[in-house]
């Protein structure tokens, strides 16, 4: 228990420390919410779906947070790179822990991204429909988290070096956050693009999120949640039988 | 302390380990040494529960390393080849982080943190960043860091390599220090043969996955009718020069220095 600890502090100490990089990950989400919220939103409201920027704001959200988790996993290629991993490896400690620790000090890191991209979207003009259910709104953010940190660490833990990182970016990454219904709404969709995004588990994360927050949504969040839910489990299990299997 | 009898280690149909003995014994210093390729690093992870072996076997103080895994990584301290610090903490806490994976209660922790960082001169620098500091000090925080835990044995893979002479110098003497008075039991390799006469008490030579000579330095010598180690050692691997194809880990390690700059 104590290395899980260590080993998720040490990931909350290295967040805290990279003041940069912590301001260019807010760059992207303030970018898609002000170029796309208020640069679609006319056509949005002509098309009597009410405010784009109310819509996409737990959009943006969810891709915030999507991309710290998974990279947050994929860090695990840096500490691969930087010799770290070996220190733990070779430690007496049962790698499940040490799994866990990265996996939850990841999820962490991304619940704390998502709630400044949460103040930034209120800032930017967004507005909640009712106080009551952002409890809910950040257990769904939570379950986003741990969905794709637990698959970061699948993907690193796969990975050899850092050329695989940009296949992983262009054919996993952008796909799960374009292909989730973050940026539109899921109905009347053609029939191919609405069976992959029911495919994607970003978009049960996004659906909740939006439910939560807008009221708005395409499934029941008892639907969401359980879907998350199983494949929070499913990535782990695999992110635990992948990291398993590193060699050093 | 060491017992290997007979260890094998193949990948695929190169045999990189190929039926090593021997035995080091409580508080020697032994040093490992054999030109690139030889198989010291996969004996060493064999050693270390890194890698399985393919027959053979190690007992690491009495415990086989595949059956009791966790309490053979309790008895040993390790410094790899490669740097394997958290250069985003502080020299401080990444003693603390290992202290605390290896089970060491909280106020002996701190004690021996103390005790080590001032013996390896990092005591004044435990708040810094790892990432800012030199290689000669990011190596001597690494031994610190081995031997925290209070091992029975320390495994140095190559730890003098690209150190400049006074850093060298002064981590053996460190070395030595800790084997005396701690009594721990030091297994080495390194490619500086005056450095393994000067603090070695018994030396093996691997060559192409076998042992082809052991002894203490001057038995070695001996041995080959020459004056010096570095003639030994050359009489006994060959003057060829071997290439190693680069695999994925010195691939990683270029990268790991292109970064660092």
């Amino acid at each position: 228990m104590r290395a899980i600890y260590i080993l998720w502090l040490r990931e909350l100490k290295r967040y805290s420390r990279s003041r940069a990089q912590i301001i260019a990950s807010l760059g992207q989400p303030l970018l898609y919410l002000l170029a796309l919220g208020f640069g679609l939103g006319p056509v949005f409201q002509q098309a009597g779906r009410g405010s784009y920027l109310q819509f996409v704001a737990p959009g943006v959200i969810g891709m915030s947070v999507l991309f710290s988790s998974i990279f947050s996993g994929i860090g695990l290629l840096w500490d691969r790179q930087f010799g770290f991993l070996k220190e733990t490896l070779v430690a007496p400690v049962p790698r499940l822990h040490i799994m866990i620790g990265k996996t939850l000090g990841g999820a962490t890191v991304s619940v704390i991204q998502g709630t400044m991209v949460l103040v930034i979207c209120l800032l930017a003009g967004f507005r909640p429909s009712s106080v009551s259910t952002i409890p809910l709104a950040f257990a769904f953010m939570v379950l986003i988290c741990i969905v794709f940190a637990a698959l970061g660490t699948a993907i690193g833990s796969s990975l050899q070096n850092m050329q695989g990182f940009q296949l992983i970016m262009n054919f996993l990454v952008m796909p799960i956050y374009f292909l989730s219904g973050a940026l539109f709404p899921l109905t009347n969709l053609p029939t191919a693009l609405a069976v992959i995004t029911r495919l994607d588990p970003l978009t049960y994360g996004i659906d909740g999120l939006r439910g939560a927050l807008i009221g708005v949504s395409a499934f029941s969040a008892a639907t969401d949640f359980a879907v998350l839910v199983s494949v929070a489990v499913a990535f782990t299990v695999l992110g635990a039988y992948r990291f398993s299997k590193i060699q050093v | 302390m060491i017992a290997v009898q007979n260890l094998v280690k193949t990948f695929g149909t190169v045999h990189a380990v190929n039926g090593v003995s021997f035995d080091v014994h409580a508080g020697e210093i032994f040093a490992f040494l054999g030109p690139n390729g030889a198989g010291k690093t996969t004996t060493i992870q064999m050693l270390t529960t890194l890698l399985t072996p393919t027959s053979g076997s190690v007992r690491i103080d009495g415990l086989d390393p595949r059956t009791h895994p966790y309490d053979v990584r309790r008895r040993f301290g390790i410094v790899f080849q490669d740097p394997s610090l958290d250069g985003e903490l502080t020299a401080y806490e990444n003693m603390d982080l290992h202290g605390v994976l290896y089970h060491v209660p909280r106020r002996t922790r701190v004690e021996r943190i103390e005790r080590l960082m001032t013996l390896f001169e990092l005591w004044d620098r435990r708040a810094g960043l790892v990432k800012t500091f030199s290689g000669g000090m990011k190596r001597r925080l690494e031994i610190a860091r081995g031997l925290l835990h209070t091992p029975k044995i320390l495994f140095l893979d190559e730890p003098t390599l690209g150190l400049d002479p006074q850093s060298r110098n002064q981590l053996w003497t460190h070395v030595k220090y800790l084997n005396e008075t701690e009594g721990v039991t030091v297994f080495l390799t390194t490619h500086y043969m005056d450095e393994a006469e000067r603090v070695a008490h018994r030396i093996a030579i691997i060559d192409h996955g076998t042992i082809v000579a052991r002894g203490t330095a001057d038995e070695l010598k001996q041995q080959t009718q020459t004056t010096s180690l570095e003639g030994a050692f050359l009489a006994l691997t060959g003057a060829t020069i071997r290439d190693e194809s680069a695999d994925a880990a010195d691939q990683m390690r270029q990268v790991a220095k292109m970064w660092r700059r």
